[in-house]
Parts: structure tokens; C-alpha cells; sequence
């Protein structure tokens, strides 16, 4: 049994080259998705990633970016119409 | 109490019965969105200037189960103002965010009242605060604590140590049970809705002007319908992991599948071929819609994962039913 979503769809970037290897995105992520190994922050499990956006607000160096927002179809549905009425890019979220 | 920087209210650990019932009625709906407790520094035991600072938001749930865990302790709360909305929710629309926490640490002057410049935050609170700005601007520096409140006890005793199982989401069948009753109560308007709308479309298609016979051709879609949300609403989540495949609505249309068996077992040569077509498309695509529904509920789904699955998904489910209930209606052109 495995609570895991639809694979190769999350927007989550992570840029090696930037890491400092702080750890900080290892200790705000839900589903394990970074691990730190000598001194840099890998994506071990990018699949598990639910966009939250934890990761991407906590680097300070600003190596990981996520289009983050809530994994839910009302939201999204709400989100599809406001956009047009706003005409803009509004990232969904509840209420 | 009285501290070197003024007064403080202490609360208690203790949960009461006026407690319970409160937080039984917001699992139900019932004053859900006006569930608060006043944002600021609170007391539990007689803290002092060397005593741990929680930080949590000022919905009255999430207050409760906190200060439930904290017995015996002496400990600063200090609750942001997230308008009555949970820690992880309150995170995604930044209300328990950066900005919120360095005003509350200003506001409540807790520089002033500790020793130390460190916050034991909420890991959920993640998504909304920045652990480097926070520092910047107070110089207190944001520890994250345990996702769960359970958690706390073990952690303030191991030297608030994190274990790897308290930094992970979890979506037992306890988590999913709580948050069925407000699925349902959130369904009865949009359902009643739905409901007149079949029982319209239905007295459009009959062919004599007879109550009893418009009563007869709406039923079914009716029934199906509220089939449909409670094998979406409820079965779906309890079964969650044990349903193969990822998409929720695929999920949701095979326990919609079985449900339409079982009916048509129950109802054995009372149902035509017209009836067993309209129920074996009807039943799958509510299910699949009150299955895709509970994505929100969820601790694991993507908004790139739900918004793909939405756009494959929802013009089939709506096909589907729309199938289902004209083959029901207007009947199969033969």
C-alpha cells in the first residue's frame, strides 16, 4: 500500500550549483524529497514532491525553485476562473 | 501572570468537555470558520526568561491539541494571527507567514521577556516562513519542531531533537476519517443543486404530465447521484491506499464500478439492459468526481498533478454521466 500521486508532473527545480549545503530544505520537506550528501542537496524522490513550497521559501541562496500551491480540485477549479476574470496568473489556493 | 515586561495570560493543558464539543462541531462544520483563540503571548505553567517559545497559529483546534501536550511544562506560546485556520493551510496563504511572525515577536516584546533568540515553529509552517529572514529582521532563529503536536513531549525531552518520523507527513486511516464528516456537510448545497437539475432535465423528457411518473424518472439519477458521493466521499478515502493507481478519479470509478455491482446484484431482473447502461455510467463518474474532490484533503497531491489530472479527467467524468443519464431518460434510439 502507497499514498503517492501522478509521476513526472511536478515543477520543482533544484540547482546544485547554487546549494551551500545548509540542509534546511531536508528539514522543512514532508515527504523526503532532498537529502544532503558531501556538502550538496540532492532530489532523492522528486515524484513524492506535493508543490508546497517549504523548500524554495527556506534556501537562502535561493537554489531550488517550485511553482507551489495546493493540490486541490476545488481550489483549481476556482483558480481556472478567477484567472479569467483577472486575466492574470493566479496560483490557486483555499478560500 | 507577571513578567519582567508586563502582564501574560496562562492557559491551561487541561481539554474540557466545552473543548471537545467545540472541536467535534468544527470536524462537522458547524462554526468552523470562526474556531479562534486570540493571537499573542500566552503562559502554560510559570515560564521564565530561559523557557522553550512555541509558535502556532489561533485556530482553536490546533490551540487545543497543542497545549494538550505541554502538561506539566513551563513553556511561551506564542499564537499568530492566522484568522482561524490550521498551521499548514494558514502556511500556504502566507497568513502564517514571515511577516506575521516578526510583527507578533515585536508586538508581544518577547525579546524583552527571553533570554534565549530561539523559536520552536511548526514544520508545516514551513511553506510560509522564511527561517533566514526571520533571523535577520529579530534574531531569533527558527528551529522547526515535530509536523504533529503529539510529537512535542519526545521532542522538548530529547533536547528538541527531530526524529526523521516526526518530519514526515503521514495519512493514516484515522487522518482521513476526520475529515470526512466536512466533506459531507460541504456537499449538501452544491448536491441539492444537482438534484433540482435532474429532477428538471427529467420533467422535460416525460412523456405524460404526470407527477408520479417525473417523481419515477428522476429517482434513479437521484439515488445514483447520492450513491456516488457517499462511495466518493467516504469509501474512496477510507480505501485510499489499498485502491490501485495514482489519479483519484480512477480510483474513485472503480469503487463506483463495484458499487454499481452490488446494486445490480440487489436489484437482480428488476433493472433492464436501459437501467444496468445508465447506473454502470452514472455511478463510476460521480464517484470519480467526489474521488477527485478529496485531492484537497490530501496531505500528498501536487497542484501540477491535480490541475493535469482535472484536465483529462473531468470532460470523461461529465461525458460519462451525461451518457449515463440520457441513456436513462431519453432512453437508447434503437
Amino acid at each position: 500500500m502507497s499514498l503517492r500521486y501522478l509521476k513526472d508532473v511536478v515543477t520543482l527545480q533544484l540547482d546544485e550549483k547554487k546549494c551551500s549545503g545548509c540542509g534546511m530544505c531536508t528539514q522543512v520537506c514532508v515527504h523526503g524529497v532532498f537529502a544532503v550528501n558531501e556538502g550538496v542537496a540532492h532530489l532523492v524522490d522528486r515524484d513524492a514532491c506535493m508543490e508546497c513550497g517549504a523548500c524554495a521559501r527556506n534556501c537562502p541562496v535561493d537554489a531550488v525553485s517550485v511553482r507551489s500551491g495546493v493540490g486541490c480540485a476545488y481550489a483549481v477549479w476556482r483558480g481556472w476562473f478567477r484567472r479569467k476574470k483577472q486575466g492574470g496568473d493566479v496560483s490557486p489556493a483555499c478560500s | 501572570m507577571e513578567t519582567g515586561a508586563g502582564r501574560v495570560a496562562r492557559v491551561s493543558t487541561d481539554i474540557t468537555l466545552p473543548d471537545r464539543l467545540g472541536g467535534w462541531g468544527v470536524r462537522w462544520g458547524i462554526n468552523r470558520m470562526h474556531y479562534t483563540v486570540a493571537a499573542g503571548l500566552y503562559a502554560v505553567g510559570r515560564p521564565g526568561s530561559h523557557s522553550p517559545v512555541l509558535v502556532s497559529a489561533n485556530y482553536k483546534l490546533t490551540f487545543d491539541q497543542l497545549r494538550r501536550e505541554l502538561a506539566g511544562r513551563d513553556v511561551w506560546l506564542l499564537v499568530l494571527e492566522t484568522f482561524g485556520i490550521n498551521v499548514w493551510c494558514a502556511a500556504g496563504k502566507g497568513t502564517f507567514g514571515t511577516l506575521e511572525l516578526i510583527n507578533r515577536i515585536n508586538r508581544t516584546g518577547l525579546a524583552r521577556r527571553v533570554a534565549h533568540r530561539t523559536l520552536i515553529v511548526p514544520q508545516l509552517s514551513a511553506p510560509g516562513i522564511a527561517a533566514h529572514e526571520v533571523r535577520k529582521a529579530t534574531g531569533f532563529r527558527v528551529h522547526y519542531g515535530p509536523i504533529r503536536a503529539v510529537d512535542l513531549p519526545e521532542f522538548l525531552d530529547r533536547g528538541m531533537a527531530v526524529t526523521p518520523a516526526m518530519r514526515r507527513a503521514r495519512f493514516n486511516l484515522g487522518d482521513r476519517l476526520v475529515l470526512i464528516p466536512v466533506e459531507l456537510v460541504q456537499a449538501w448545497k452544491p448536491s441539492l443543486i444537482v438534484c433540482l437539475i435532474i429532477l428538471l432535465v427529467s420533467a422535460l423528457t416525460v412523456r405524460d404530465a404526470k407527477l408520479a411518473s417525473l417523481l419515477w424518472t428522476g429517482l434513479l439519477p437521484v439515488l445514483v447521484y447520492f450513491g456516488g458521493l457517499v462511495m466518493g466521499s467516504v469509501v474512496t478515502p477510507i480505501l485510499l491506499p489499498w485502491i490501485p493507481g495514482r489519479a483519484f478519479s480512477l480510483k474513485g470509478a472503480q469503487v463506483g464500478l463495484l458499487g454499481a455491482v452490488l446494486a445490480a446484484l440487489v436489484m437482480g431482473s428488476t433493472w433492464k439492459g436501459v437501467d444496468l447502461l445508465a447506473v454502470f455510467l452514472m455511478a463510476p463518474a460521480v464517484t470519480a468526481y467526489f474521488a477527485l474532490n478529496f485531492t484537497g484533503c490530501t496531505t500528498f497531491t501536487s497542484l501540477s498533478g491535480v490541475e493535469k489530472e482535472m484536465r483529462i479527467a473531468l470532460p470523461i467524468i461529465i461525458l460519462v454521466f451525461v451518457a449515463g443519464f440520457l441513456t436513462w431518460t431519453v432512453g437508447i434510439p434503437v
